[in-house]
């Protein structure tokens, strides 16, 4: 048994920092703590950087238990980088709505190292360990704003729904376990490849399927996500549809791909309709919309469908593709959710007929907005391009369907992206003063837009990267 | 080659582009005249890459860097720019109208810095579809161009018979989704590329040598067919074309018209039948029937027009048609006229285009019967409209008279009585672009129309270089017509080749 804790070095690292914000912002007078924001965002690039340097130090921890392998590394890369990003764009926005610094700012980083741990869960018992780390961390920050009925109605919604899909999550587990005697998912793999597949492996697997569609959003499950998003304070919105998702869909495939994969005949058709549903139903019902918050809401549960095509390919290809997509969306998806923000900070509406002439009182906002959004789409030379170049190709044998109802619904989410676009760029603003963003918030757009832009125009490198990690995780 | 003279090309707008964010956008004038001097720059670069290619040789050259630059290793993309007979046209004919669309829109005060930013980044996109030698980068740009587009319709646009915002979605959906088909294509060719040879290679010349079985060659050319027709314009998935046009500023409409267009006939020859052959012996005379539909229907879709940009709107699908027919022949005489054709009718529309500009910004309409005799008060104009006219019914001593005498001899030999249908055309376009012209500009002049200025200063740019390539490929007809002849003949000999192991 390898009980080589220097494995740990990332995860010990963020749970000092949490701990060490927490304490901080116990410490100094109330005056000062909004400093704290700072602190988090250095401490946390500290950590990125010992992720970094950290990231051939790879090995299995506990027989199992814990695995730090590529795939695990690449996923806490970015969910460190998200945090930051996110923290960044926050700074605002949480010293004018919210106040509260650091709890704000340690629970960031607490739901961050649930993020860490599910992406390097061996085992069923610290999946669900990390899984509701994050999910309570985020419950909490959900409900931040709690002056304001909106996100305390967010905040209730997502407490009930995220327990009882954890339940459901957690009685799939538990049928796994009953079929296959084992709750190491490397030794589940091994027994069903063992025993076949008996019914009781089916109704767990399909319940898992419920309760992580539940956390990733995907349509049948998806209810929840334009109500929470819209009532959550928007920079947790953004780390709620970047981290949460993100981090629900590394243990997807682990739990599938590593663990079930011999059951792909099984699973396969039940993920490829959940990707199709996701994908029309987000892209469909993001059009009548006019919040903006709500429109990223259901856009956000189409990206979920496009990364799903990666499962349902269940191959090292696949995998690739689901990283990659998922790496570029962050970034996407943080630049929007951070002009909301910025917007909400100075014209206190998220209607979208609001951001009227926005080009001309903060250019870089919206170029930053266009930018992100036609990524979402997927129009070149933008990351989303290359991501959903990646992940399509992997299903083109097999499940062609998807291939064209992908590309077309992509297509077709152009139009609601290009409304804002519309009332950004074409309309005259009711109110011409500039808006300020601070420096911070600014960082994290030109961080957004720039990766965004480099990632669809030079993705190789990236490519690379996730492709080694892809290799690693069929290792076992 | 050690100087990259082909990215050079591709950066000089881009370039532009950049140092115009940091002009303050008071100053109108100063972001005009970078925006003319980066286009100037890609004009002259490309100029010397024309005149300084080898037509005894063939082929690609130019190449950037000496050869394909590894760019994706795991999609097998590399940055491979180069041009041959095919492309250097298509080079030479963006950059006439890019630097051409700049002066039309000499006379815009409303945004100009966004304007002139908006408009080189849609030339610099434009151009690299055309000298990129692997099909991914080529899809890279090939969609590119559709947002700045969408974004100057909604802005700088229209709204006459449509409103701008209809018009600029109408035009981006359509393209879109038609892209969307082209991509399914590509991702399947390329997935199936890699099964049969082991490796990814996504250079339009690796492709080309992959022996794909026929049954999926015939799918995969329909999709791309979808893709690059609707972006042709071909009948019937041209019905963006006339609207799109009428609701764009311009700068657009010349662009869109005189060599966006054109990236789908392009397209159509350099991927698809290219990639595969068998496909497109499969859907030749389909193309050929859905051409000459085009020809027709569009041509009498322009007869019924009262305003003057839906007149040359639905005038160039129906050129698009002839376009089509050359393509379809598959023969090297045709497709030459095909290529040609479009080179022609690019600088043709480009300058249809940017006349009725200077009428509409002068006059404030563009409706037909309200105008009449403008010859008087503006004769410089009306020279430029009337050489477009005469260009767009084919008159010899015109650019377009042998591209389109070329395509109805190789297409009267492969199709027949189809050939004499799209011969047809040809007098209901006379009909139709000499109404127009006589309505417009001739008969007593108006006294409403007085103040009408004529062109003058920078306002001849467009007439004087755009009117004198027309001229001038008229009278030396071969400057055009060797250089595509050079490209087209090696690629219809691979395919000819391809025809013949493949059984048949």
């Amino acid at each position: 048994m390898n009980f080589d804790f220097s494995l740990l070095t990332t995860e010990l690292a963020l749970f000092v920092l949490g701990l060490s914000t927490f304490v901080l912002g116990l410490v100094v007078p109330s005056a000062s703590r909004r400093g704290l924001g700072s602190f988090a965002a250095l401490g946390l690039l500290l950590v990125l950087g010992i992720a970094v340097i950290n990231w051939s130090n790879q090995g299995v921890l506990l027989n199992g238990m814990y695995l730090v392998d590529g795939y695990a590394n690449f996923f806490k890369v970015m969910f460190i980088l998200s945090a930051i990003l996110v923290i960044l764009g926050s700074f605002r926005y949480i010293d004018q709505h919210v106040g509260h610094h650091f709890e704000y700012y340690s629970t960031v980083v607490f739901a961050t190292l649930g993020m860490v741990v599910m992406a390097s869960a061996g085992d069923f018992i610290t999946l669900y360990l990390g899984m509701e780390l994050m999910t309570i961390s985020f419950i909490i920050l959900v409900a931040f704003r709690f002056m304001d009925t909106k996100s305390l109605e967010a905040g209730m919604k997502y407490l009930l729904l995220a327990a009882m899909s954890s339940a459901v999550t957690l009685y799939g587990l538990s049928l796994v376990y009953g079929a296959t005697g084992t709750i190491i998912i490397g030794e589940v793999a091994e027994a069903v490849a063992r025993g076949g597949n008996s019914p009781l492996l089916v109704i767990g697997l399909t319940m898992l399927v419920a309760g992580l569609g539940f956390k990733v959003a995907a349509v049948p499950f998806h209810m929840w996500s334009p109500d929470v998003y819209e009532g959550a304070p928007t920079p947790v919105t953004s780390f709620l549809a970047v981290g949460s998702k993100a981090a629900s869909f590394a243990i997807l495939l682990r739990l599938f791909l590593g663990g079930l994969g011999d059951l792909h005949g099984q699973w396969a058709m039940l993920v490829a309709v959940l990707a199709a549903l996701s994908m029309l139903v987000g892209n469909l019902v993001a059009i009548p919309q006019t919040n903006i918050k709500r429109m990223l809401a259901y856009s956000s549960i189409a990206q979920a469908g496009y990364i799903l095509v990666g499962l349902v390919a269940a191959t090292e290809a696949g995998v690739k593709g689901v990283m990659f997509y998922a790496f570029l969306y962050i970034f996407a998806t943080v630049g929007a959710f951070t002009v909301v923000a910025a917007v909400y900070n100075k014209i206190k509406s998220d209607e979208i007929a609001d951001y009227a002439g926005l080009v001309q009182r903060a250019p870089l906002a919206a170029t930053v907005m266009l930018i992100c959004l036609l990524s979402m789409a997927g129009i070149p030379p933008l990351a989303g391009f290359v991501g959903k170049f990646y992940l399509f190709q992997t299903v083109v044998q097999g499940y062609m369907w998807l291939v064209y109802l992908g590309l077309i619904m992509s297509m077709v989410s152009v139009y609601y992206y290009l409304r804002v676009v519309l009332v950004m760029f074409r309309d005259d603003p009711k109110d011409p003063s500039p808006i300020e963003f601070g420096s911070a918030a600014n960082m994290t757009l030109i961080i957004a837009m720039v990766i965004t832009l480099v990632l669809g125009i030079y993705p190789g490198p990236l490519a690379e990267v996730a492709n080694t990690a892809a290799q690693t995780f069929f290792l076992r | 080659m050690n100087v990259p003279v082909l990215t050079l090309t591709l950066l000089a707008p881009i370039i532009a582009a950049l140092i115009i964010v940091f002009i303050p956008k008071e100053e109108d004038k100063l972001c005009k005249w970078v925006a003319a001097l980066g286009t100037g720059v890609a004009l002259a670069l490309s100029l010397y890459v024309y005149f300084g290619y080898d037509q005894s040789v063939g082929g690609l050259q130019w190449v950037d860097f000496g050869g394909p630059v590894p760019w994706i290793r795991d999609l097998g993309v590399t940055y491979y720019m180069a041009v041959d007979g095919l492309s250097l046209p298509m080079l030479l004919l963006t950059n006439l109208i890019g630097f051409a669309a700049v002066f039309a829109s000499w006379n815009v005060t409303l945004r100009v810095k966004e304007l002139m930013i908006y408009l080189l980044v849609l030339i610099a996109g434009v151009m690299g579809t055309f000298i990129a030698q692997d099909l991914f980068i080529f899809l890279l740009f090939y969609e590119v161009v559709v947002i700045p587009i969408y974004i100057m319709v909604i802005i700088w646009g229209s709204s006459k018979r449509v409103t701008k915002e209809y018009a600029g979605m109408k035009l981006t959906i359509y393209l879109l989704i038609g892209s969307a088909f082209l991509l399914v294509g590509v991702i399947a060719t390329f997935v199936q590329s890699v099964a049969i040879t082991g490796t990814p290679d996504m250079s339009f010349e690796g492709l080309a040598r992959v022996d794909f079985p026929e049954q999926f060659q015939i799918y995969m050319f329909g999709l791309m067919l979808l893709g690059f027709g609707s972006l042709l314009s071909m009948w019937p998935f041209h019905s963006w074309s006339p609207d799109g046009y009428a609701g764009a500023p311009t700068a657009v409409s010349m662009i869109h018209a005189g060599v966006l267009k054109k990236i789908g006939g392009y397209g159509l020859i350099r991927v698809a039948i290219f990639v595969l052959p068998l496909g497109a012996k499969f859907w030749a005379p389909y193309i050929a029937v859905l051409g000459v539909i085009g020809v027709a229907y569009a041509a009498m879709g322009a007869l019924a027009q009262k305003d003057l940009k839906y007149v040359v709107g639905y005038s160039s699908v129906s050129h698009m048609g002839y376009v089509l027919l050359g393509v379809a022949s598959l023969g090297v005489v045709g497709v030459n006229g095909a290529v040609a054709n479009m080179f022609a009718h690019g600088v043709m529309s480009a300058l249809f285009f940017s006349m009725i500009g200077f009428i509409y910004e002068r006059t404030h309409t563009r409706w037909i019967p309200d105008m009449g005799g403008l010859s008087h008060q503006a004769p410089r104009l009306s020279v430029g409209f009337m050489m477009a006219a005469m260009a767009s019914l084919g008159l010899p001593g015109l650019i377009s008279f042998i591209p389109e005498f070329t395509i109805f001899v190789e297409s009267f030999r492969v199709f027949g009585w189809l050939a004499v249908l799209a011969i047809a055309g040809i007098i209901i376009t006379a009909l139709y672009v000499l109404r127009a012209g006589a309505n417009t500009l001739f008969g007593p002049a108006r006294e409403e129309y007085n103040h009408v200025r004529d062109l003058r200063g920078p306002e001849m740019v467009p007439l004087v270089l755009l009117g004198g390539v027309l001229v001038i490929g008229g009278i030396l007809p071969s400057l055009l017509f060797d250089m595509v002849n050079s490209g087209v003949a090696p690629i219809l000999v691979h395919i000819q080749e391809a025809l013949q192991i493949g059984g048949r």
